[in-house]
């Protein structure tokens, strides 16, 4: 306790210090006096009386040491002196202390960014109990590898399997909410009774599902979300038990989950109700409509698990060889589906973000390095005095600390900043399938991260120049103006990082280079139909247009207000929209030809007479149908080329007649045109064998429109909602938006286009700081040649060659740093594969393009030192030093 | 034991007995009182004094204050605080435990009989 107390004093001796040695040098001092006049009483001249008092209190100096290493912690002391010392010259370089602080402020600043995300996407786990032992399960088919699940299907798995505790499935969908202001559509799923405890989640409020309340007879009940509860209902407790008007029917409130919950599968649902398989959809076993997430008995793997599934789906082919053939079975952790697409774009960023730190961190070992070669006299004078290596190397790591610290306390606070703009870039439909990404920010992981990044830099940092110091030569850093080979061994060392900067460069630039392209080429994928002055929106009515008859009418009605608009070209109805997803299958058989049970699956789309003219999608042959083709006439479809190249290779698809499975006299239409390949998925899917449906002989409550308007799209999207809601205020519009913004907020495009542009940006700091290394190197190769220069120019040489040698220094490390540069970016281009589109890794000229773009600025970075070498003016140089 | 040599533990010893004697007293005072006490037998300097004192104070069994002294001259005055009287009584106890042991050592051999 005492010790304790002892050493805390001594500690807060380290502040207190002026303070303290005043007040000794006034005792000391009352003390001398105090003597002085006992020795005078006793009759000694003044003179007398003051020399022997001093020599009695002893050395005066000595007495001051023994009472200031008593006073404090003289090993701290002397680290307090050189923070001190440190502070001042760093204050006294204010140009190399923002500099290098700024650098490392950038890349904490970016890299830190990136890792919250990283973080919360990749790192944090999700919020269901024990989430490692979650998988999603699903079916798959030769077209598609994750394919829904029929319900007798996920029955049948359900009661076969050996591998989970427990399997349950869920849709998403959409539900109509009537509220006192109308109709809203909003967000939701249905699920199977036990699926919340599946994830391991329970309710805050109310209860959870029932087991056997997704069964027909049980009531309509539904949960709430966190967010929808409080948003429309204020948070208040008493909505659990009550009723809401759910698709016009009566669902009792029996649930409101915790906050922290999201399924992003789902994205922003806000209702979950359960399943009620009574029939439509859910009888069928050829009606694919539900995905599964399971729970793993403990200590079974997920390839143990893939192997069960895989053995019920071959079980249930044989069993079932109409609906099932060829249905396999696919399983994958929760978190993969829940991450999906954005890992390896998070991963690249996350490489970018840190090869960008990593020529920062070079940037700043240069200039420190640069620092104690300017200061080889102060040291080697500090080291003639007395100080111990150990002291001086001690100085150089103190002076890394404090601008690694003073960088990352900058970066994590502008980190702070660069996240919540990014979050802010992200479109709110984006950020709905992200959920995870909701609540970013600075945590303990991130913090760690900044630190564990801040003390490798800090190493470094103190190690380079503390190196350099272990050669340091006492009597050569004395003599005056001394260089010898001291200069050389920095520029060796300084040569090899700059090399190492532009390699990293070139890695980011070539990679920002391909994702450009590929983004480009992405732009200029052909998506068979003109999305420009097109809007669309989602219709939903009323059960009272569940009829078919109804449904063609309100369908007609629609087209009929929004054509009498102005400044309106003309109206389609559609099922699906284009450029959304490939999927919504149909397995078709053709009329007179052999088969044998395959699965012919197919893009199934329903759209209105006028859908391929308002599109402008081009008719290669046959006709398109007349809005008078509906139930009352012949059954007719239209097929895409995919479809008749796979299907009707060198044949005339038109005449020609298809239908289901067993090819039920209902089902049998005939093929009137060919239409060129629409690309129904995004811009970088494949193209899908496609049919195309009167909307009047298959039509729904619920569907697309695509108006294409002359122009000026956007500002004619609240007339043309108008005029919808005008047929029946019960009718909900919703997802009102242009083509081009669909296109553009695409998933696909966004990440693409949002990674481009952050590797870009990544890129183009890697440039100019590498380039900057570059300047540096060369510009302080030049200052330790001057004399060499001024003799070379007084013996004759022309000012050419001075500008040659400059140049040719230059250019060997930039050409050693663009050839290297190259070759790895090709390596890294490789790993990214992925994310690549229509390009391969190699690509000639964007590694030919970057390659000109760095030589360039490595040229221009070495000119001006060349040229301040070839203007030496040779008296003056030869005076100089 | 030659004049002029005083080990550390003992001169805290004897600072802490001189205040507890004389009560609050500055430096000089207090290397005067040693001084006399041992009867001039003692030579201190003075200067050692110093890094003695600020120890005992972060002890916490003195603690200081600036006064005036009996010429009218400001000084810093130490004197005892309550845990250095219980220190003073622990080490006192100590010493004569000491001193009592290695004087049996010197004692005439009839004694050990």
């Amino acid at each position: 306790m005492k010790k304790l107390r002892g050493w805390l004093l001594r500690f807060k001796g380290l502040f207190a210090r002026e303070a303290r040695e005043r007040e000794l040098a006034d005792e000391l001092e009352s003390h001398l006096q105090m003597h002085i006049d006992d020795n005078i009483r006793a009759g000694m001249s003044s003179q007398e009386a003051r020399r022997v008092a001093l020599m009695k209190l002893g050395g005066l100096d000595q007495a001051k040491e023994a009472y200031r290493d008593r006073a404090t912690i003289p090993f701290l002391e002397s680290v307090v002196q050189d923070l001190r010392f440190t502070l001042r010259q760093l204050r006294k370089n204010p140009a190399f202390t923002v500099t290098a602080t700024a650098m490392i402020a950038l890349g904490i600043s970016a890299s830190a960014a990136i890792f919250a995300f990283v973080d919360a996407a990749l790192i944090k786990p999700l919020p269901y109990q024990d989430p490692p032992n979650l998988l999603f399960v699903t079916e798959t088919t030769p077209q598609i590898p994750r394919a829904c699940l029929s319900y007798p299907d996920y029955l049948d798995w359900k009661k076969l399997n050996r591998v989970f505790d427990s399997l349950d499935v869920y849709n998403q969908r959409h539900y109509v909410l009537t509220t006192a202001a109308g109709m809203e559509k909003i967000a939701g799923a249905s699920v199977s009774d036990g699926f919340f405890r599946t994830l391991g989640v329970t309710p805050i409020l109310g209860r959870d599902f029932y087991t056997g309340e997704d069964l027909p007879q049980a009531p309509n009940t539904l949960i709430l979300s966190y967010g929808s509860w409080q948003k429309r209902f204020g948070g208040k407790q008493e909505i659990v038990g009550q009723s809401l008007v759910v698709d016009e029917l009566s669902y009792l409130v029996v649930g409101i989950l915790p906050q922290n919950f999201h399924f992003a599968p789902v994205e922003d649902a806000e209702v979950w109700t359960t399943i009620h398989a009574g029939g439509g959809c859910l009888v069928r076993r050829s009606c694919h409509s539900l995905l599964g997430v399971a729970r793993l008995k403990n200590g079974v793997s997920t390839s143990a698990a893939l192997d069960d599934v895989t053995r019920i789906a071959k079980e249930l082919e044989v069993q079932y060889p109409d609906s099932n053939r060829n249905q396999g079975a696919t399983v994958a952790p929760l978190s993969e589906l829940i991450v999906g697409d954005a890992r390896p774009v998070l991963l690249l960023l996350l490489g970018g973000a840190g090869l960008l730190l990593l020529i920062a961190c070079i940037n700043v070992a240069s200039l420190l390095l640069v620092r104690s070669e300017t200061r080889r006299r102060e040291l080697a004078v500090r080291r003639a005095l007395g100080a111990t290596k150990l002291r001086l190397i001690r100085q150089f790591v103190i002076e890394g600390l404090v601008i690694v610290v003073g960088g990352c306390v900058a970066g994590v606070m502008s980190s702070h900043w660069a996240m919540k703009v990014l979050v802010g870039l992200i479109p709110a439909d984006m950020m709905g399938g992200m959920p995870y990404l909701n609540n970013l920010g600075l945590n303990v992981r991130v913090l760690a991260f900044v630190f564990a990044v801040g003390a490798s830099a800090a190493v470094v940092f103190s190690l380079t120049p503390a190196f350099r110091l272990s050669t340091l030569d006492v009597r050569e850093g004395m003599a005056e103006g001394g260089r010898g080979s001291a200069g050389k061994v920095w520029t060796r060392i300084g040569s090899k990082l700059v090399v190492l900067e532009l390699t990293t460069a070139m890695v980011l630039l070539v990679g920002a280079g391909l994702l450009s392209k590929s983004f480009y080429r992405l732009l200029q994928v052909d998506p068979g139909f003109e999305p420009k002055n097109l809007i669309t929106m989602r219709v939903s009515a009323p059960r009272n247009y569940m009829e078919d008859k109804e449904a063609v009418a309100l369908g007609r009605k629609v087209v009929e207000e929004i054509k009498s608009l102005p400044g309106i070209t003309s109206v389609a109805l559609a099922h699906t929209m284009p450029l959304s997803f490939n999927g919504m299958t149909d397995w078709i058989r053709f009329v007179g030809r052999a088969y044998n049970g395959e699965h012919n699956e197919v893009n199934e789309r329903q759209v209105s007479s006028e859908y391929f003219a308002t599109l402008r999608a081009r008719v290669l042959r046959g006709r398109t149908f007349a809005d008078t083709e509906d139930a009352s006439k012949p059954r007719v479809v239209l097929i895409n080329q995919a479809l008749a190249n796979k299907y009707f290779p060198g044949e005339d698809p038109i005449g020609q007649r298809i239908g289901d499975t067993e090819l039920s006299p209902s089902s049998i239409k005939e093929i009137i045109g060919v239409v060129d390949d629409i690309r129904e998925g995004p811009l970088d899917s494949e193209i899908w064998p496609a049919e195309y449906y009167p909307f009047n002989q298959s039509p729904d409550s619920d569907f697309s429109v695509i108006v294409r308007t002359s122009q000026g799209e956007e500002s004619l999207i609240p007339t043309v909602s108008e005029a919808i809601r005008k047929i029946d205020s019960k009718i909900n519009v919703s997802n009102q938006t242009t083509m081009t913004q669909k296109a553009n907020n695409a998933p696909t495009v966004y990440l693409r286009r949002s990674s481009t542009w952050l590797v870009a940006g990544f890129a183009a700091v890697a440039l100019l700081l590498g380039v900057v290394g570059l300047y540096g190197v060369t510009a302080y190769s030049v200052s330790q040649r001057t004399r060499e220069i001024g003799v070379r120019i007084a013996l004759g040489a022309q000012r050419t060659t001075v500008y040659r040698l400059i140049l040719r220094e230059a250019g060997v490390l930039a050409l050693a740093g663009i050839v290297s540069g190259i070759g790895l970016a090709i390596l890294v281009a490789t790993f990214m594969r992925k994310l690549l589109f229509g390009i391969p890794p190699w690509d000639i000229t964007t590694l030919v393009c970057v390659a000109a773009v760095l030589g360039v600025s490595a040229l221009l970075a070495s000119f001006l030192p060349a040229r301040r070498a070839a203007s030496v003016v040779p008296i003056s140089a030869l005076r100089a030093e | 034991m030659s004049k002029n040599e005083v080990w550390q533990g003992t001169l805290a010893l004897m600072i802490l007995k001189t205040l507890d004697t004389l009560g609050p007293l500055h430096g000089y005072g207090i290397a005067r009182r040693i001084e006399q006490t041992s009867g001039d037998r003692l030579s201190l300097n003075y200067g050692t004094l110093y890094p003695s004192l600020l120890k005992l104070e972060q002890e916490g069994w003195i603690a200081s204050e600036w006064g005036t002294s009996d010429n009218n001259r400001k000084a810093k005055y130490y004197k005892l605080t309550r845990s250095g009287r219980k220190q003073l009584a622990r080490e006192e106890e100590e010493w004569n435990q000491t001193t009592a042991i290695v004087a049996r050592f010197f004692a005439p051999l009839e004694h050990q009989s």
